[in-house]
């Protein structure tokens, strides 16, 4: 079994949403992404996504935007990321999800990508542009190596979309919580509740909800009927407003993370 | 590929020709460019569409816009007959209009009522805001800061319309920006927005469709040229930015493999410098704004700044199916330098009284090569963009 799958059945005898946090790999670098990645998981997060920088972040708000811009002064590339889940995974088993636009693997090449990720100890990949209309090319390659392939499903998906969605998906399913780029928000939308009864009435795919999620409060809301809950642009603004006091960016980190963790205890 | 015989039928029902085009986009926008998709098509089916278009193309752009003879030029290159296709004619000054005209009528059908769109020059703003202002729709243009320092006056022609023209201050600050910017209204603004893009460019179904709105530019010219010259033109040219002009003007020849298609692009500094807008001559394959393409990429798959004196060519992009000519050899694709360009700016002024602009300065300074060295029994047809009173400011300061 995978360890995304492992994570979820465990939480589920615990009784409690994953929670998943999103950072940007190299943002300022690359050797700070890892020691946030490691103060996270000490800190109750229970898997990571690691996002590999872009120039063009279409679908990023101005929080993931910058953390893309500060992160590609110092060229963090595909093989920087791939050398960061090596270290990661020589002392821990937290699952790492792999997230990004799709130019840059496509750039390094899908099939060698699915091969040196799985190599490196990655368990899931969600590529922000490729719908399943375009998975395809390199889907083929992150399913002979045994990753998942984790896809996006909107508030504005149909019907049609979200079969499509399921017959592709393994891992979880990711639903951006909004119609709107990434970006912590005061208020969601909680009719989530009922997109998130009809794609579980489908599937026993875990749902993840994201996009937004920057409190407590709304942590609980979302754990109430959700699988996991998926923080980004939060810790990215902790990041961001520590700026070199590295110390107060971790020890903040930790009590935020601690914080969201145990909020989405059911 | 390209099997003469066979009829050219691209893109597939995925937006795909060959191996580029498609739809990389987030899956929010999925269903909006498939509820965009299946409008097209019923609009396709429905002779009032078309009929309605005629009727402004007609009406309040002017069409048909002359295939004019350059004499002038002719004579002082020294060999092939020039013809200009006068797309600097149509209301608002450049080809951008025969495209938003259509995509707004587009919008009212789907009863959208706000308008997006980025702009990189300023002309396809300016051709949004004025059919924005026509069908009176909300309007909002995306544009590079960058950008609206070197097109100032198309910034007070948008306002002037009533649109909001909203600076971009990420990344390069121009005109890829500006879409990344659009990109993200229309991911926010989905229910109730139409976004306008403003080339042949973006996921599918935009370059079919931004296609099909330009290709009147080439229905009209090879009508205008049979008349006059009894034949089809030897040759085509036209600068090529996003490509919409080029596409308009090419793609009703596309199955006429005798007449050569030269798309210009912007060679800015030159090739071998690092600031140019060369796509297809100097870039690799790519996914960028919702299409895989030709694209300024660097090793790590990061996408370069571009650069050209004429803000509307200064993307690292290309429409897809302009990557598609170019591997099936359908189109020939080459470069002018800025320096190039901004003589050919004077060079045209001058012999004709026709102030082009920098983009279609390009296509000008092509033929200036190529023309000499055929012989007058020969054509070419430029495709004239667009007029240059915009860059005034701009060439004033290479003088
Ligand atoms: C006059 C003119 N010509 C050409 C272009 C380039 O666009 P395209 O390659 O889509 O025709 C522009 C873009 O702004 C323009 O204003």
């Amino acid at each position: 079994m995978g360890r995304i799958k492992e994570k979820f059945r465990e939480l589920q005898e615990k009784n409690k949403a994953a929670l998943i946090c999103y950072i940007t790999a190299g943002d300022p670098d690359i050797e700070f992404t890892e020691q946030i990645i490691n103060c996270m998981e000490a800190s109750g997060v229970d898997m990571v996504e690691i996002g590999i920088p872009f120039s063009d972040p279409m679908a990023d708000g101005p929080v993931i935007q910058a953390a893309s811009e500060r992160a590609l002064k110092n060229s963090t590339s595909v093989s920087d990321v791939l050398s960061l889940v090596s270290r990661i995974r020589s002392s821990s088993d937290i699952p790492v999800i792999l997230f990004g636009y799709y130019n840059p693997f496509f750039s390094y090449g899908t099939e060698r990508f699915a091969h040196d990720a799985r190599e490196a100890g990655a368990d899931g990949v969600l590529v922000v542009d490729l719908p399943p209309e375009e998975a395809g090319e390199l889907g083929v390659h992150i399913e002979r190596e045994g990753l998942d392939r984790i896809f996006l499903l909107a508030p504005t998906s149909t019907e049609e979309r979200i079969e499509m969605v399921l017959e592709n998906a393994s891992g979880f399913i990711y639903m951006v919580s909004v119609t709107g780029v990434t970006g912590a928000r005061p208020d969601m939308n909680y009719d989530l509740e009922d997109l998130v009864g009809r794609i579980k009435s489908r599937s026993d795919v875990p749902v993840g909800i994201g996009f937004g999620v920057s409190s407590a409060r709304q942590a609980t809301a979302i754990a109430s009927f959700s699988d996991a809950v998926i923080v980004g642009s939060a810790l990215i603004r902790i990041i961001e407003d520590g700026g070199t006091q590295r110390q107060e960016v971790l020890e903040n980190i930790s009590s935020f993370t601690k914080e969201i963790s145990a909020a989405c205890l059911r | 590929m390209g099997g003469n015989n066979r009829k050219y039928s691209c893109p597939d029902v995925g937006g795909h020709f060959g191996e580029f085009g498609g739809r990389y986009v987030s899956e929010t926008l999925m269903p909006a460019l498939i509820e965009l998709q299946r409008a097209y098509r019923e609009a396709s089916e429905d002779k009032t569409f078309y009929e309605e278009i005629e009727y402004y193309l007609k009406q309040y752009v002017g069409r048909p816009t002359p295939l004019y003879f350059a004499r002038a030029m002719t004579e002082s290159l020294g060999g092939a007959k020039i013809y200009l296709k006068r797309e600097d004619l149509a209301h608002t000054g450049a080809h951008k209009i025969n495209n938003t005209i259509s995509q707004a009528i587009l919008c009212e059908r789907m009863g959208k009522d706000r308008i997006i769109a980025e702009t990189g020059a300023g002309q396809h703003g300016v051709a949004t805001a004025t059919v924005a202002a026509l069908m009176n729709k909300e309007c909002v243009i995306y544009m590079g800061e960058e950008d609206t320092k070197r097109q100032e006056l198309n910034v007070f022609r948008m306002k002037l319309l009533g649109a909001e023209v909203r600076p971009v201050v990420s990344g390069t600050k121009t005109l890829k920006d500006a879409m990344n910017e659009a990109m993200r209204d229309w991911i926010t603004n989905v229910r109730n927005t139409f976004y306008i893009i403003g080339s042949v460019a973006g996921p599918h179904p935009y370059p079919m469709m931004v296609r099909d709105f330009q290709s009147v530019i080439g229905h009209e010219a090879m009508e205008q040229i049979l008349a006059v010259e009894g034949k089809l033109p030897d040759t085509l040219v036209a600068c090529v930015g996003g490509g919409s002009n080029a596409m308009g003007l090419f793609f009703p020849f596309i199955e006429e493999s005798e007449v050569r298609k030269i798309g210009v692009e912007a060679a800015g500094h030159g090739l071998e410098s690092d600031l140019h807008s060369a796509t297809i001559t100097a870039g690799s394959v790519g996914v960028l704004h919702g299409s895989k393409t030709y694209l300024l990429q660097d090793e790590n798959g990061q996408v370069k700044g571009a650069h050209s004196v004429a803000a509307g060519l200064d993307y690292p992009g290309v429409g897809p199916e302009h990557s598609y000519f170019q591997d099936t050899e359908k189109v020939e694709y080459v470069s002018v330098t800025d320096k190039e360009a901004i003589s050919a700016f004077s060079f045209l002024s001058e012999v004709e009284g026709i102030i082009p602009a920098l983009e279609t300065s390009h296509a000008i300074a092509h033929v200036r090569k190529i023309a000499p060295s055929m012989s007058p029994e020969q054509t070419i047809v430029i495709c004239l963009s667009g007029r240059g009173d915009k860059d005034i400011h701009t060439a004033s300061s290479f003088m």
